[in-house]
């Protein structure tokens, strides 16, 4: 068995597909370095992540995919799963030895396990586009914690780029401690040394916008106003907003 | 640094005003919040010249209200004023309500604040009558007009049609929002007549009409010149309130279908009637609103819009009403077991589509696997079926449908049976 070991970035993860087969190893498993336990009975090698080895392996998959498969393919990685790498190399291998594409191939268990996982991590992305509530801060920049269940910042950050073009954001992901930050210009990625979870959940009042308060408020006003008691349903109502997501939220935060 | 903070617009209320806004968005969200239309689908929008906002198609909810309903715009009244009597309006004229009306500027300004911290997707923006049809009108278009030019808006704008606003004033609303709405309210003229006597049929009719016209002008109009600005890109749709008056659900989804065809409406919304106020004419106060009958509306409303049924086939003389306890599909595959069971593996994609308890996307997923591989009930579990009613009325390798000595009553009976630990609502 020989362990082959990325550091981890997807391009590191592509990269090792690539030597995979360069190596021609048959026996091959992939490891992020991030959780690699090292065994005795099997050989290591390490994997140096290579942007044209990576991009090799892409347009590969590219010729022989939907978006929707390159798409599967980002989520899975994404999903933090720990038999990630297990489950793509396995996709790898089919996509490449077939001449046919796959993806639809709703029989083989594989493809039906990899278009689930693409499914939840869609759903949870679709959910911070929604869940995501920003606060005016002074030195006007808009500014969201959120604590998703994946690491889909990179993918909500396109949305948030379009919609809020004209004004400067940032999401920030109190789970995995790093943010998208949105100058007017484009988005990039933000770490902030040691932000306690107090400061991130509670601002201090000094560094908000004198309309913060009021706005947080109407809309608190608003969300009591529009329900209709006659019609309470608190199993819908927990189904659709899960608790876990409600001290993020304005509205909840009564 | 500091020229880019000029950039954004900033909104301010004067000190003092909070107080009074708070109020105002009590009143006008609470007499707003019985209009089902939440949703923002059906419009794309690009963020045009580095403004604010966009419209993607799908619509988002943000947030959900604790009777479970999707809050995705922000959905008031200008004013909760009317010159009008509606027996079933919380706003109606001898209603003894505090009556408040926003300003111009205050739906602006809110509109913008929320939507700049990703609470809404949109305005969705209702009135009574207040002086006068046109009147009315002219104020929910300033709105509309100053969002979108003065403040580069490209979020979602619904706005719904005053009864008897002019031709001119309803086409001018169409250029800045995303979708018109005009409420039939009632499911037949009957009841428009008992329960809204200053509203006539025509009042309803002559807009839709209007609107479903303008839209077909205008999409040739835009196929000439590719830049003529768009009239409600995302249609029209209306509202029906069910349970205030006698009709049968029958008679109810005789009159969606034909509105769906004489002025092709994106949707027809269902709203169970929920009292406001004790009248003779009405459904005593302290009934509940029919809100499983709702929801069977809607379930039907699918069937007719997207799995091929057409009204008469669910409904007949002897059947005028939905079951409760059963979906529609599923009374409609009891009532023809001769078409069933289905063959997975065989039968058209307009016949799977038929089969209770299969969604859309299981059927197309079915279609697209079997050509690889032959599909057994674990597939169809992995494709998200919900089996206890499917696998009555499909065969596949290993199973071989439903009992040929059983009965509709009896296989009713199995999945009823089956079904009563989980009580979730879903459709189909
Ligand atoms: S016209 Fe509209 S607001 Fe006025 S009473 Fe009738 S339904 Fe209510």
């Amino acid at each position: 068995m020989v362990h082959f070991v990325y550091d981890g970035s997807f391009e590191g993860l592509l990269t090792a597909v690539f030597d995979v087969y360069e190596g021609k190893a048959e026996r091959a498993q992939l490891f992020s370095i991030k959780t690699y336990q090292p065994d005795v009975f099997a050989e290591r090698r390490d994997v140096f992540t290579d942007s044209v080895k990576a991009n090799r392996v892409w347009k590969g998959l590219f010729r022989k995919s939907s978006p929707q498969g390159l798409l599967n393919v980002y989520s899975v990685y994404l999903s933090e799963r720990t038999d990630r790498e297990t489950l793509l190399l396995a996709f790898f291998r089919r996509v490449f030895a077939e001449s046919v594409s796959i993806e639809d191939d709703f029989s083989s268990p594989l493809i039906v396990q990899i278009s689930q996982i693409s499914r939840q991590i869609h759903r949870e992305k679709h959910r911070f586009e929604a869940f995501v509530r920003f606060i005016h801060l002074k030195g006007n920049i808009y500014f969201a914690s959120i604590e998703p269940d994946f690491n889909i910042l990179p993918l909500i950050g396109p949305h948030f780029a379009e919609r809020y073009a004209d004004q400067r954001w940032i999401i920030y992901d109190t789970r995995r401690q790093y943010g998208l930050y949105y100058d007017l210009q484009q988005v990039q990625e933000v770490y902030f040394e040691a932000v306690p979870d107090s400061l991130v959940l509670d601002l201090p009042s000094d560094q908000v916008e004198e309309d913060e308060a009021l706005m947080q408020q109407l809309w608190q006003v608003y969300f009591q106003s529009v329900n209709i008691v006659e019609r309470k349903n608190m199993k819908l109502h927990r189904k659709h907003l899960p608790i876990r997501y409600w001290k993020y939220l304005t509205e909840k935060k009564i | 640094m500091n020229q880019l903070l000029v950039l954004i617009q900033k909104h301010k209320f004067p000190i003092g005003m909070s107080e009074k806004i708070m109020k105002k968005l009590q009143i006008l969200a609470d007499s707003a919040k019985y209009d089902v239309s939440c949703s923002s689908s059906g419009s794309k929008r690009k963020n045009t010249q580095r403004g604010l906002g966009n419209t993607n198609g799908m619509g988002i909810c943000h947030s959900f209200t604790e009777d479970g309903r999707c809050v995705s715009l922000l959905k008031i009244l200008l004013t909760n004023h009317c010159i009008y009597d509606c027996a079933y309006c919380v706003s109606r004229r001898s209603n003894d309500v505090q009556r408040v009306a926003f300003t111009v500027e205050e739906v602006v300004s809110m509109t913008m604040h929320f939507y700049r911290r990703n609470y809404i997707e949109g305005l969705f923006l209702s009135s009574g009558i207040f002086k006068n049809s046109d009147y009315t009108m002219e104020r929910l278009v300033r709105i509309a007009k100053t969002l979108r030019t003065e403040h580069k808006f490209n979020g979602y704008i619904h706005l719904k049609t005053i009864p008897g606003a002019s031709n001119e004033l309803v086409r001018e609303a169409g250029l800045y929002a995303d979708r018109l709405s005009v409420n039939v309210e009632l499911p037949t003229e009957q009841s428009l007549v008992k329960l809204a006597p200053e509203k006539n049929t025509a009042d309803i009719v002559k807009p839709m009409s209007f609107i479903r016209h303008t839209i077909e002008e205008n999409r040739q109009e835009i196929q000439l010149y590719k830049h003529a600005p768009a009239f409600v890109p995302a249609g029209q749709s209306t509202q029906m309130i069910i349970g205030a008056s006698p009709e049968s659900d029958w008679q109810i989804m005789q009159q969606a279908d034909s509105l769906y065809k004489k002025f092709h409406l994106k949707r027809v919304y269902y709203s169970a009637y929920v009292p406001v106020q004790q009248d003779q004419r009405l459904p005593d106060l302290h009934s509940l609103p029919p809100v499983q009958r709702e929801n069977r509306l809607y379930q039907t409303d699918w069937l007719l819009r997207f799995y091929g049924f057409s009204v008469n086939e669910i409904f007949n003389p002897s059947a005028p009403n939905l079951e409760t306890d059963v979906d529609p599909k599923l009374t409609w595959a009891l009532r023809n077991l001769h078409l069933f069971p289905v063959d997975i593996n065989r039968a058209d994609y307009e016949m799977i589509l038929r089969i209770p308890g299969l969604g859309v996307k299981s059927a197309k997923k079915i279609v697209a696997g079997r050509k690889f591989h032959h599909l057994t009930l674990d597939h169809l579990r992995q494709f998200g079926v919900a089996l206890n009613r499917a696998r009555y009325f499909l065969i596949c390798i290993g199973w071989n449908g439903y009992r040929r000595d059983w009965n509709a009553a009896e296989i009713k009976r199995q999945i009823i049976a089956g079904n009563t630990q989980s009580t979730q609502l879903s459709l189909f």
